[in-house]
């Protein structure tokens, strides 16, 4: 089982290096063969862990691969730990990521980058792998930087496109401020406990002090914050849709962006010893979720749509796990990712079939021109906002059942208005792109078609977990499948129960109520009466400019962080560089040449003076040793 | 004045006009001419101080043995330079050497 788990990630790293390096020369426009190979593999690979896990969930698998640093009293090892909820995350990673490549194979078709892209992804899967199955937050951070370098990479793939490459430059600098949040709670931790390994550090959890175990927790949360796009280090992901759209799917939506929920959720011996940072986790997550779904309402752009969807999305699960419902979070996590990545994949179908195209207002009526997309993403909105029995309903309910246990009515209230805005902004989607007239133009609408084969299969291969993962994994709500396979990792979980069962119901029957009521909204206002919404727009104003804006967060960057910066460094070199330092070194070197142009007389060339000069300073030598 | 005193006003008077020669002179040959009286000036020293100072006399003639041997291999280079720097230019005048002039 050991030389399984270590396979696993070692696989798509030679299909990195492979492709990269010889993948244009060997493979030519079959670049995507060893890579998608690999892949496959190691999800098969990752499976099997899982089954492993899934006969004896409360046997976490320790492999110890080698020493990886060693200095002084400290070492890491690389090696990695596998419980139930690496098993969970090892699935989600690795079979959509497998359906990603063999999606890819399909979109990127014919890209001069071809080889790159299937390097990339390759690396990506490495880093992923190594992430979630590290047993220490260095190996942890590592990986979660090679994720991010991977990140970057992607969203930047097209890099002769200026807005891409500063896409990608952006989702790399406020990663950064996250990580440096991550890296001082490591720190903290290692001067706390004296080790990073999972099991050191989360057996210490108690005898922390409580003072300093909420810095660390709220500084890895910093990092979470960055890596799982949350308020107000968000800015990030919407840009980021400028990557090619596997890249949205599988990076943007389900893994690398899981990575932070998956991380607070790891380091969860912490975080429930720390009551005030799981607070400060729910806020965040709470208002995340309702602010992005706000701005989702009013994007054009098919993808911002879902990105900001993800956005919602995260917060959710940090909602979850801030509130204690740490098993509903994971499975929001777990089945979020499959419709998530199935909706995002979707739009790059539609997009292709569109040549391009990405404004909603441009599509329509594609229902009966790509079917096999319109049922598909139909599932995947379905399961997002959360309609019995899809998987969103079932992993919804128990988030929004766990506020309300806990007695978090604000939260409970703002996650059934997010649900039903995540309602609307998910069919007002589905709406104007499969619904009503075309609104493209000739040429566009000639050129329609479904994308082949190889890219709808795997449309179809998420769409099943999309419909019935949550059913399976999670009924009966509160005991299903899901929860008792995470209990040996969420151990200390006390449960609130219902006082009566008709409670859970009624609150699953009203989140319903609301989750149709906005698919309705949605109807009237862009299918019966589509000349209503531009009425409303220009009669509520600031509102709505504002969610057009994206709330000037983007703005308020610009002024606050970046002109600053820019100032500063702007008096910096001005002030302390050209003047202090320039004006050192230059003063020093004049200073020579002054003092050398002094003394340049001295040197006639005329041998009698030095010879004179030699004389002088002996007889001066002599008088000096003799009398004094 | 004992017999080492007069040896040594003797090596005194030789070394000062062998000086006075190195900073007068213009012409080279002449200079190295006057390199050899300080140099032998020198050797007088060395020699009487030997003789009647010292417990044996061979250190103070070790010494100038090996001043003499030195000061022929230098006179030797001295005057080559001397004749290559003669050819050059058609003079030896010691004024004429200042191309390292600051």
């Amino acid at each position: 089982m050991s030389t399984i788990i270590a396979l696993i990630p070692v696989l798509p790293l030679v299909g990195f290096v492979v492709t990269l390096l010889l993948g244009k020369r060997l493979f030519g426009r079959q670049a995507h063969l060893l890579a998608t190979a690999l892949v496959t593999a190691s999800c098969v690979l990752a499976l099997i862990v899982f089954a492993q896990l899934f006969q004896h969930p409360e046997e976490p698998l320790e492999v110890s691969l080698f020493t990886w640093v060693t200095a002084g009293q400290f070492t890491v090892q690389w090696g990695y730990y596998v419980d139930s909820l690496t098993a969970v995350m090892l699935v989600v990673v690795g079979v959509i990521g497998m359906l990603v490549h063999y999606y890819s194979i399909g979109y990127m078709h014919g890209d001069e980058g071809y080889y790159r892209f299937f390097a990339y992804l390759n690396l990506f899967m490495f880093a992923m792998f190594v992430l979630i199955l590290a047993d220490n937050f260095l190996l942890l951070f590592l990986a979660w930087e090679g994720v991010g370098l991977c990140s970057y990479l992607l969203i930047a793939f097209w890099f002769r496109k200026k807005s891409a490459s500063q896409a990608g430059k952006k989702a790399f600098l406020v990663n950064r401020v996250g990580d440096f949040g991550f890296t001082l709670g490591m720190f903290l931790i290692f001067v706390t406990t004296g080790t990073l390994q999972f099991t050191g550090v989360f057996g210490e959890a108690e005898t922390i002090g409580s003072g300093t175990l909420a810095w660390i927790c709220l500084l890895l949360f910093t990092g979470a914050v960055g890596k799982s796009a949350q308020f107000p280090l968000h800015v990030w992901l919407p840009d980021a849709m400028e990557g090619p759209t596997p890249v949205s799917a599988l990076i943007h939506a389900a893994t690398m962006v899981n990575a932070g929920v998956y991380m607070v959720a790891r380091a969860y011996p912490l975080f429930i010893h720390s009551e005030a940072s799981m607070l400060v986790v729910m806020i965040v997550g709470t208002f995340t979720a309702i602010y992005a779904a706000y701005i989702a309402i009013t994007q054009n752009d098919i993808k911002k749509v879902i990105a900001y969807s993800t956005v919602s999305s995260l917060g959710f699960m940090f909602l979850a796990l801030g509130a204690g419902a740490w098993v509903a979070g994971v499975f929001y996590l777990f089945v979020h990712g499959f419709f998530k990545g199935l909706l995002f994949l979707c739009s790059g179908s539609v997009i292709h079939a569109m040549g391009g195209e990405q404004d909603m207002r441009k599509m329509g009526g594609l229902r009966t021109r790509i079917p096999v997309t319109f049922w598909t993403m139909l599932i995947g909105a379905v399961a997002l906002i959360g309609v019995f029995p899809l998987s969103g309903f079932w992993a919804k309910d128990e988030i929004l059942g766990g506020a309300f246990l806990e007695g978090y009515y604000v939260v409970w209230v703002v996650g059934i208005i997010t649900a039903f805005l995540t309602a609307v902004f998910a069919f007002r989607l589905m709406f104007l792109t499969f619904w009503g007239e075309n609104r493209a133009s000739e040429e566009v609408q000639a050129h329609v078609h479904e994308s082949p084969l190889v890219m709808t299969l795997p449309l179809v291969a998420l769409a099943i977990p999309s419909a019935l993962l949550g059913a399976l994994a999670g009924w009966p709500p509160e005991a299903g499948w899901i929860h008792t396979f995470l209990e040996p990792v969420f151990f200390d979980v006390h449960h609130e129960e219902f006082v009566w069962l008709g409670e859970g119901g009624a609150l699953m029957v009203l989140s319903s109520v609301v989750v149709l009521l906005g698919v309705y909204l949605a109807y009237v206002l862009y299918l019966k009466r589509p000349e209503l919404p531009a009425r409303i727009a220009e009669r509520s104003g600031p509102a709505y400019t504002a969610s057009l804006n994206k709330l000037y967060m983007d703005q308020v960057y610009e002024v606050v962080p970046i002109r600053s910066t820019i100032y500063f460094a702007q008096a910096l070199w001005r002030g302390f560089d050209e003047a202090v330092i320039d004006g050192a070194v230059n003063g020093l070197a004049r200073l020579w040449a002054w003092a050398g142009a002094g003394l340049r007389p001295l040197q006639t060339g005329r041998l009698q003076n030095y010879a004179l000069g030699i004389f002088v300073g002996m007889v001066v030598l002599v008088v000096v040793v003799r009398w004094f | 004045m004992t017999a080492l005193e007069w040896w040594l006003a003797l090596s005194i008077m030789l070394f000062c006009i062998g000086a006075f020669g190195v900073l007068a002179r213009r012409n080279v040959i002449l200079i190295v001419m006057s390199l050899e009286l300080m140099l032998n000036a020198v050797n007088i020293a060395l020699v009487a101080i030997a003789n009647f100072r010292a417990g044996s006399p061979a250190a103070g003639l070790m010494f100038s043995l090996f001043i003499i041997t030195i000061a022929a291999a230098e006179v030797a280079i001295g005057l080559a330079i001397v004749v290559a720097n003669y050819r050059s230019r058609r003079t030896v005048q010691a004024d004429s050497f200042s191309e390292m002039k600051g």
